[in-house]
């Protein structure tokens, strides 16, 4: 996903002049073609994430576009003030792309593990977050968000799915186990683990690549009265958003994902899925 | 982290302000204002006491709207204007009586200020006050804009700009200013002026002064007596156009 992106934001900054990219190190090496061609829109500040943020909300109060990268926790959680005011408190918008998702970094331990991402932005308003399943994923998903005008996260990992997905942002069934069957929606590069884990079971499976905004409507329509919520981040970061729709109907959710706990053990990103 | 507010709460008991405010009992009396702004910070004062960072800070936002910026009312949206970000978002009512006295907002939004109603809060809102290039208020992010600023303007071909940053010397405590401070030194971002207003409020100072935080990184700096207005203008045209500027605006611990 990553080499997706950086061929993607490589194309996107000769194709539109409006483009800015805001780095602090993380993956400097892989932009230097792209920093070469264009020195005033790929800004390398340094291993520093507060002014990452600050850079990104200047450059888009001129009337760029600025897309800021760096590993989820460095992005998210580090520069989270400067989210809030440098960016939504100036009505100012960018594209965040993180890669480093959850556990993808599992032997480096706790310091580059970031499963509240999704949490953290969720605090914020108005903010889409994409999650790509598939590398074959990103590259429309980052597009569409530069081509907006909206701020968004776009969340990568080293997980994903062996094939790719409709990205339009609707929940998809994948699996599809008839009326009145539990709904499965799994989001991102949990699919194929939850498509393994029911294979037995009659459980209509959903996916979706954007939990932000949800697909509300689309949950609405597919949902009897049970839902299984599987995510690549903490547990439960979607349970009020399925709760809030699912407001008027009887149901009961399953919340899955990743658990709070620093779990001091090291390994694989794969080592840590189950 | 953010600074109380210099304001005091407004008088209750009316919604309408009482117009001229009586005279306060404190001993000095407040420092002189420039003539343009006393009648406007008067009226935003509204009998209210105004601590001393209020009045150390209006004649560099004076000096800066009257001689420096090239800004006006009509201009506000004008990609070619300079640009003022007030960092110190707490340093607002010299700043609302300065934009109010250059005609950037209605006088008469001074009666109200931080009612529930009014556009003006305790600190500046960029979304509700013409002129007014960022909200600000949590210390330690307008070098961090401004410099974003600058880089936004300079890839656009707009090089006439000048981005002017006003800080104060206890916000320079938070570290987001050191991480814009040395990367716009060592990358020569010449377009950039920090205006650091010095009232020797830091809890642990700055040791050989301010402005050597910013020059051990690559900026030029010019310390003058932060009433001068002379030195000021002098000061704040100092720059060389090949490195950012800081102006050190040093005022009495008033």
């Amino acid at each position: 996903m990553r080499q997706t992106f950086v061929d993607t934001m490589t194309d996107l900054l000769a194709e539109d002049p409006r483009t800015a990219l805001v780095l602090a190190d993380i993956s400097a090496a892989a932009f230097a073609p792209a920093a070469a061609r264009h020195p005033e829109r790929v800004l390398n500040v340094g291993i520093r994430e507060q002014l990452m943020m600050g850079v990104a909300g200047g450059l888009a109060l001129t009337g760029l576009r600025p897309v800021v990268h760096s590993y989820a926790p460095f992005l998210v959680e580090r520069a989270y003030e400067q989210i809030k005011l440098d960016l939504d408190h100036q009505a100012a918008t960018a594209v965040l792309v993180s890669v480093g998702a959850s556990y993808d970094r599992a032997a480096a331990g706790r310091t580059h593990l970031s499963p509240a991402d999704v949490s953290l932005i969720d605090t914020l308003h108005g903010w889409a977050v994409h999650v790509p399943g598939h590398p074959g994923e990103v590259s429309a998903l980052l597009r569409d968000a530069v081509a907006g005008d909206g701020s968004a996260y776009l969340r990568l990992s080293i997980l994903h799915n062996d094939r790719p997905h409709g990205t339009d942002g609707a929940l998809t069934v994948v699996r599809d186990a008839g009326p009145g069957a539990p709904l499965l929606v799994a989001v991102g590069p949990v699919l194929d683990a939850a498509l393994d884990a029911v294979a037995d079971l009659g459980v209509t499976v959903a996916y979706t690549n954007r939990p932000r905004p949800f697909d509300t409507a689309g949950l609405r329509e597919l949902a009897g009265t049970e839902v299984i919520l599987v995510e690549p981040y903490l547990a439960g970061t979607s349970s009020r958003v399925v709760s809030d729709a699912l407001a008027d109907r009887p149901h009961r959710l399953l919340a899955l994902g990743v658990g709070h706990a620093d779990l001091r053990r090291y390994g694989s990103a794969e080592d840590h899925t189950r | 982290m953010t600074m109380t507010t210099a304001n005091t709460p407004r008088p209750t008991g009316g919604a309408t302000p009482p117009g001229p405010a009586p005279a306060l009992p404190t001993v000095p009396g407040p420092p002189a204002v420039p003539g343009p702004v006393a009648g406007p910070l008067e009226r935003l004062r509204a009998g209210r006491e105004f601590g001393a960072n209020v009045y150390s800070t209006i004649d560099v936002l004076w000096v800066l709207y009257d001689r420096i910026l090239r800004i006006t009312p009509e201009t506000t949206d004008d990609p070619d204007r300079d640009r003022f970000l007030l960092s110190k978002g707490h340093a607002v009512a010299g700043y609302y009586a300065v934009l109010a006295a250059k005609g950037f907002i209605p006088p008469d939004w001074l009666d109200d200020q931080g009612g529930p109603d009014s556009r003006l809060g305790d600190h500046p809102d960029r979304t509700l006050v013409p002129g007014v290039e960022i909200g600000s208020g949590s210390l330690g992010h307008g070098l961090g804009l401004g410099v974003g600023t600058a880089l936004g303007l300079r890839a656009q071909g707009l090089l006439t700009p000048r981005v002017y940053v006003l800080l104060g010397d206890a916000e320079l405590d938070e570290g987001s200013n050191h991480e814009a401070i040395a990367y716009a030194g060592a990358t020569g971002l010449a377009s950039l002026t920090a205006v650091v207003v010095d009232n020797h409020s830091a809890t642990h100072g700055w040791p050989g002064g301010a402005a050597t935080r910013f020059t051990a990184n690559g900026w030029t700096a010019a310390t003058v007596d932060g009433r001068d207005h002379d030195a000021l203008h002098h000061a704040l045209t100092g720059h060389d156009n090949h490195r950012p500027h800081v102006v050190v605006a040093v005022v009495g611990g008033e």
